[in-house]
């Protein structure tokens, strides 16, 4: 038995941007009945099916926009085989989107699926992008970014994940602090906020976890406020300026974001798996 | 030009192409990149409104009579600056070369702005060969990608010691505006392509010189603005901005307008259509229209209709020392300066 999902098609017109589309519109993508569980009767490991595999791709983001591959539409199809052998395609707004990003996406993507119980052989499969072989077949030998690009790129892709890391956490302190400065806190006071006396929140609990991937503090007791490039805290004269640089820092990620996914709509007229509206 | 209640509006095209994409001009081996290229541009299009849209055979290779109807008679543009994009690996007569963007600005004084570019791998003969095209076609402003391929090389930065002989070349030959694409993705491999902080060494030392940002740094607009908002000859140059959001995505595009004001100010931004990804009529008469939509941006800058026409042409009329008829300039002391209290909140950091 092999349990498949793929993109269905979109409601709307396929090159009418997100915004202007219809309320419902990405209704009916639901997982289809009979796609998850391994062989009814057979032995054997408990095999994962394509909507585990799924809902384990939703922890693998874009790392310029910080937006799970799944919500963004990036997720074409999904397979999983009776023996665990998994296949996941990945498509993207444009063929010259950046590949360094794309390889991230990628790796991700395959490091995730292969930490799964009960999956053998991964593939993961980028389409239509002019990079796709250097990428897919990279990524499958564990090569690495630099080793993949043979000759074109020199150094691994770290530095620029944690710049983007960084840029998520400006956004997610915006996030966090402008319900805060609505209710009336005044902003110089939250220099003296520690993360545990912020409402809880999905925006903090995200806030907290990208913190966590820098190695930046993120228990209860650490400051609201940081500098994310040196984990500082700050000082109450430097807080307005730095919630500004957030709300700007959140604006451009989600901006570059209606970019993308409007440019994604206008290429494919199928939705991604998982795929939300913004 | 522009009127809509009364208000006269002169349009200055600061970021527009002739291009060439179609199959005929593919270099053979790389029809996969010279294709996908293109593809990747039409699909820009389709962030426009519905009815603007071209075909793809259209888009790939449209006529001098459709630039000069889509920009000049149904755009309301009175002058518009040729921005050359090269890819000659992919494109056998090149993209949009100056060469072929002056023929066409030749058979129509007055209306067009021939700028060239350089490349800072190119060595002494791209030297000579700005020089010339400087001589040749009057060009005022260059257009450069840091993150073109060049001969085995992904991508440079105004910094590298190459590029300040440029820079340097430029200011001799009386070239005073220097457009820096940095903006959506084109395949930048080992340098960052978005990053902005050459732009703000090079200005720091070029203080002659204008850089116009193209796109703003998207998807980095905060390193963008927080660059511009301390350089004075750092400018935000709106192309895809107003093209890529403004119908497609209005709340982020309002946004972003936002920011924009805030951090650098309507005295600096300069409109660009990108002709032939988006046509400029429909672009001019939104902005004139456009305001924030709704409460919840009440903390902007408003922009005004004295801001809307520096934005729109007189902001790039004095980059480019365009004479602009007396009806279309603005009165003494109309159009406030730009965002002085956000200078406040900046340099008390």
């Amino acid at each position: 038995m092999t349990a498949e999902l793929t993109a269905p098609a979109r409601g709307g017109d396929p090159g009418g941007p997100g915004e202007h589309s219809g309320p419902g519109e990405h209704s009916g993508r639901s997982v289809p009945p009979g796609a998850s569980g391994s062989p009814g009767g057979a032995p054997g490991p408990v095999r994962p099916g394509a909507p585990q595999v799924l809902a384990a791709l939703e922890a693998v983001r874009d790392p310029e926009l910080d937006e799970p591959i799944t919500s963004l539409g990036f997720v074409s199809s999904c397979t999983v085989s009776g023996d665990g052998d998994t296949q996941v395609r990945l498509r993207l707004p444009t063929y010259f989107c950046a590949p360094n990003f794309a390889f991230l996406m990628v790796a991700d993507a395959y490091d995730v699926v292969s930490a799964m119980d009960g999956v053998r052989a991964v593939e993961v499969v980028l389409e239509d992008h002019f990079a796709s072989d250097a990428i897919n077949g990279g990524v499958a030998a564990r090569a690495g970014f630099a080793r993949s690009f043979d000759g074109e790129a020199v150094g691994e892709l770290q530095e620029l994940r944690a710049d983007f890391l960084r840029k998520a956490v400006m956004a997610g302190t915006d996030q966090v602090c402008r319900p805060l400065v609505a209710a009336g806190v005044e902003p110089p006071a939250l220099a003296e906020f520690t993360l545990g006396q912020a409402p809880p929140s999905r925006a903090l609990e995200r806030l907290r976890q990208r913190r966590s991937e820098l190695g930046l503090p993120a228990g209860d007791d650490a400051p609201l406020l940081i500098d994310p490039a040196t984990g500082a805290s700050l000082h109450s004269d430097a807080v307005p300026l730095h919630l500004r640089r957030a709300q700007t820092t959140r604006v451009s990620i989600e901006a570059n974001s209606g970019i993308c996914r409007g440019m994604l709509r206008h290429r494919y007229s199928t939705a991604g798996l998982g795929e939300e509206d913004q | 030009m522009y009127e809509k209640d009364g208000e006269k509006y002169f349009v200055v095209d600061s970021h527009m192409h002739y291009w060439n994409a179609a199959p005929d001009n593919w270099v053979e081996g790389a029809e996969e990149y010279a294709n996908g290229w293109i593809n990747c541009f039409h699909a820009y299009q389709g962030l426009g409104p519905p009815e603007t849209h071209w075909s793809i055979e259209h888009f790939q290779k449209y006529s001098e009579d459709d630039l000069m109807k889509d920009v000049f008679q149904d755009g309301y543009v009175d002058v518009a600056i040729f921005q050359p994009t090269y890819l000659t690996e992919w494109y056998k007569e090149g993209f949009n070369t100056t060469e072929r963007n002056a023929a066409l600005g030749e058979k129509h004084p007055g209306k067009f702005i021939a700028n060239t570019r350089w490349d800072p791998r190119d060595g002494d003969e791209g030297l000579k060969t700005l020089q010339r095209n400087v001589e040749r076609y009057g060009s005022k402003g260059v257009k450069l990608y840091t993150a073109e391929w060049n001969n085995g090389s992904r991508g440079w930065k105004l910094t590298d010691p190459g590029a300040y002989r440029y820079l340097e070349a430029c200011q001799d030959l009386g070239i005073k505006n220097i457009h820096v694409h940095k903006g959506p993705t084109i395949w930048p491999l080992d340098k960052d392509a978005f990053d902005v902080s050459d732009v703000d060494h090079a200005a720091t030392d070029f203080q002659g010189l204008n850089f116009i940002v193209e796109h703003v740094g998207l998807p980095r607009i905060e390193d963008f603005c927080f660059m511009a908002t301390q350089e004075p000859n750092v400018y935000a140059g709106l192309s895809v901005v107003i093209g890529g959001l403004m119908y497609a995505r209005p709340k982020f595009f309002a946004k972003v307008m936002g920011e924009l004001l805030f951090w650098v100010g309507e005295d600096k931004m300069t409109f660009g259509s990108d002709y032939g990804i988006w046509e400029p009529k429909w672009q001019v008469e939104g902005f004139v229209d456009w305001d924030y939509p709704g409460e919840e941006f009440s903390d902007y800058p408003r922009l005004g209709t004295a801001g809307k026409k520096k934005i729109l042409g007189l902001n790039a009329a004095r980059l480019y020392d365009i004479e602009v008829p007396a009806e279309f300039r603005l009165d003494a002391g109309e159009g406030t300066p730009a965002a002085q209290d956000d200078a406040q909140l900046v340099s008390g950091a």
